[in-house]
């Protein structure tokens, strides 16, 4: 057990230090790299509590995906002058109070939810379905996902896939005037269209462009 | 005392493991250069050693004595950590790889999503170089290996979510025993060649070696390193890509099953058969890197997000309605 709990605080530590220096940062890309590192520590507590599965999305989702395309928008941005602006001018203030609403929000959102957990198992009927079946955790939450709750999974894929079109058609925009390649074109070309062999008279030369 | 020896137990078999791996990287750099060589009718390396076995350890001597030049207007730590990060993770995804039923250093349920968590965790070590560089060219080839890397992972995942439909397990050695009667380059094999090509991109292999185009980027996100660190980041291509090898031979060429399950192939130990496996991609791997041009950027990303990825998802329905008709389908 010492070693488990020597495991648990080293992660623990690094998750909520890299969680604090991720907005006490100046350096907006340093900010990413620290929440990349407390991803990958909150990945390693979930292994620890035997969340493998989840241990793993969240390192593939989160940190192959979301966090690569994060730093590739703050450094094509270059946002780093950007924040430092918002703090040193006077209207920073102003920023400050809608910070305060959604942090308590989610704090009491939180609170709601551990509460309910810890005082009233009852009302999360999860812990019912999961059970001791022996089973690897990849395997019974497929089983849930995939059956009670078929419905939810499914509407959450679709509302993903709308945001995703979504983005798409808002950030699109035809162009005139763009030269374009049409693969099956190059690909059908013919040598009889392509070249052309001229008689050429001495000291004539050939005119190429009408 | 107890927990030392466990610890001393484990360090021991992550040495036997790693060190091996360390000089076939070294080898395999040698066995690149030379069929890239071959094919083009020149030697290659041949003057160190025999055959010019030991070119890539004078290479990584010479590399050693060389001066380690960090530019001053580059981020230090973040420069310094890049190629510790890409070797440490080309390093350590080998624990899961099994070169036998029982020669595994770590058997976890979910091997093959850690293998491909690590691989997508290798961009980070391109992106901090070609940040922390604080140059033109680095910048531009990490960009372009983000993009890269994260179209082509996407097909990655959607032609191993194929290969787990057939074997109904996230573990290795599960999916390597699942092939006893039939490899899954036989069933599968559309699939095994759009892995092969991914890999390519994964890798930064010609066709793909956009990130380090050297007739547009000098040497892309590497420009700036230099001695002992460009040695890191050299070392932890070439892991990965022996990782990516390893990756499709266990994923459609039966891991550590011998072809034939008769009498003077079984004599051959598993490992030696994963070992021959890796070495023949590895080969199409080099053989790829002298016979082809480099993609053109847009072709590249053409290829990832219209053809590969629409395809592979197509072949998920395919392969997930057979086994559903004929009830083959894998459940415990």
């Amino acid at each position: 057990m010492i070693a488990h709990s020597i495991f648990f605080y080293t992660f623990s530590i690094i998750a909520v230090v890299s969680a604090i220096m991720v907005t006490a940062s100046k350096n907006t890309v340093h900010s990413v790299f620290f929440l990349i590192l407390d991803f990958i520590s909150i990945s390693c507590l979930f292994i620890m509590i035997g969340a493998e599965f989840l241990g793993m999305i969240m390192l593939i989702v989160y940190v192959g995906a979301v966090a690569v395309l994060f730093l590739f928008v703050v450094m094509m941005l270059n946002v780093a002058q950007q924040k430092n602006q918002w703090f040193a001018a006077k209207d920073s203030s102003k920023h400050i109070p809608v910070g305060l609403i959604i942090s308590t929000l989610i704090f009491v959102e939180i609170i709601i939810v551990i509460g309910g957990w810890k005082y009233k198992p009852e009302i999360f009927d999860i812990n019912n379905s999961i059970g001791q079946t022996g089973l690897s955790n990849t395997h019974s939450l497929g089983q849930i996902l995939y059956t009670d709750y078929i419905h939810i999974f499914q509407i959450s894929g679709m509302i993903l896939l709308v945001a995703m079109i979504g983005a798409i058609v808002l950030t699109f925009r035809q162009r005139a005037g763009v030269k374009k390649q049409s693969y099956i074109k190059q690909i059908s070309r013919e040598r009889a269209e392509g070249v052309e062999v001229l008689e050429i008279e001495t000291n004539k030369g050939v005119r190429i462009d009408d | 005392m107890e927990y030392l020896s466990i610890v001393f137990e484990e360090i021991y078999k992550i040495l036997f493991l790693l060190v091996p791996v360390l000089v076939s990287v070294a080898m395999i750099v040698w066995l690149d250069r030379r069929v890239w060589a071959f094919v083009q009718k020149r030697q290659g390396p041949n003057v160190v050693g025999p055959f010019g076995l030991l070119q890539s350890l004078a290479d990584a001597l010479k590399y050693i004595f060389k001066e380690m030049i960090i530019p001053s207007s580059s981020n230090k730590v973040i420069f310094i950590l890049a190629p510790i990060v890409t070797m440490t993770l080309a390093l350590i995804a080998w624990a899961v790889i099994p070169f036998g039923a029982t020669k595994v250093l770590a058997d976890i349920n979910v091997g093959i999503l850690y293998l491909f968590a690590v691989s997508s965790l290798g961009v980070y070590g391109i992106i901090m170089g070609g940040w922390a560089s604080n140059s033109k060219y680095p910048f531009l080839g990490a960009i372009r290996s983000a993009a890269q890397m994260v179209s082509y992972e996407v097909s990655i995942g959607v032609i191993i979510i194929n290969v787990l439909l057939c074997v109904g397990s996230l573990n290795l050695n599960d999916i390597v025993i699942a092939q006893q009667s039939m490899w899954f380059v036989v069933p599968l094999f559309p699939m095994f060649v759009i892995f092969f090509i991914s890999a390519l991109a994964e890798t930064n292999r010609p066709p793909f070696d956009l990130p380090e185009a050297e007739a547009e980027l000098v040497a892309g996100y590497q420009t700036e390193y230099s001695g002992m660190m460009y040695a890191m980041f050299w070392l932890g291509e070439y892991a990965n890509i022996l990782l990516m090898c390893a990756m499709g031979a266990i994923l459609f060429l039966g891991g550590w099953l011998s072809p034939l399950e008769i009498f003077p192939f079984t004599l051959i130990p598993g490992a030696i058969w994963l070992i021959l496996k890796i070495l023949l991609l590895f080969f199409l791997f080099a053989l790829v890197k002298a016979i082809v041009p480099r993609y053109r950027y847009d072709q590249l990303m053409r290829l990832g997000w219209k053809v590969f990825l629409p395809f592979s998802l197509i072949w998920v329905v395919l392969t997930a309605s057979y086994l559903f008709y004929f009830n083959l389908l894998p459940v415990n």
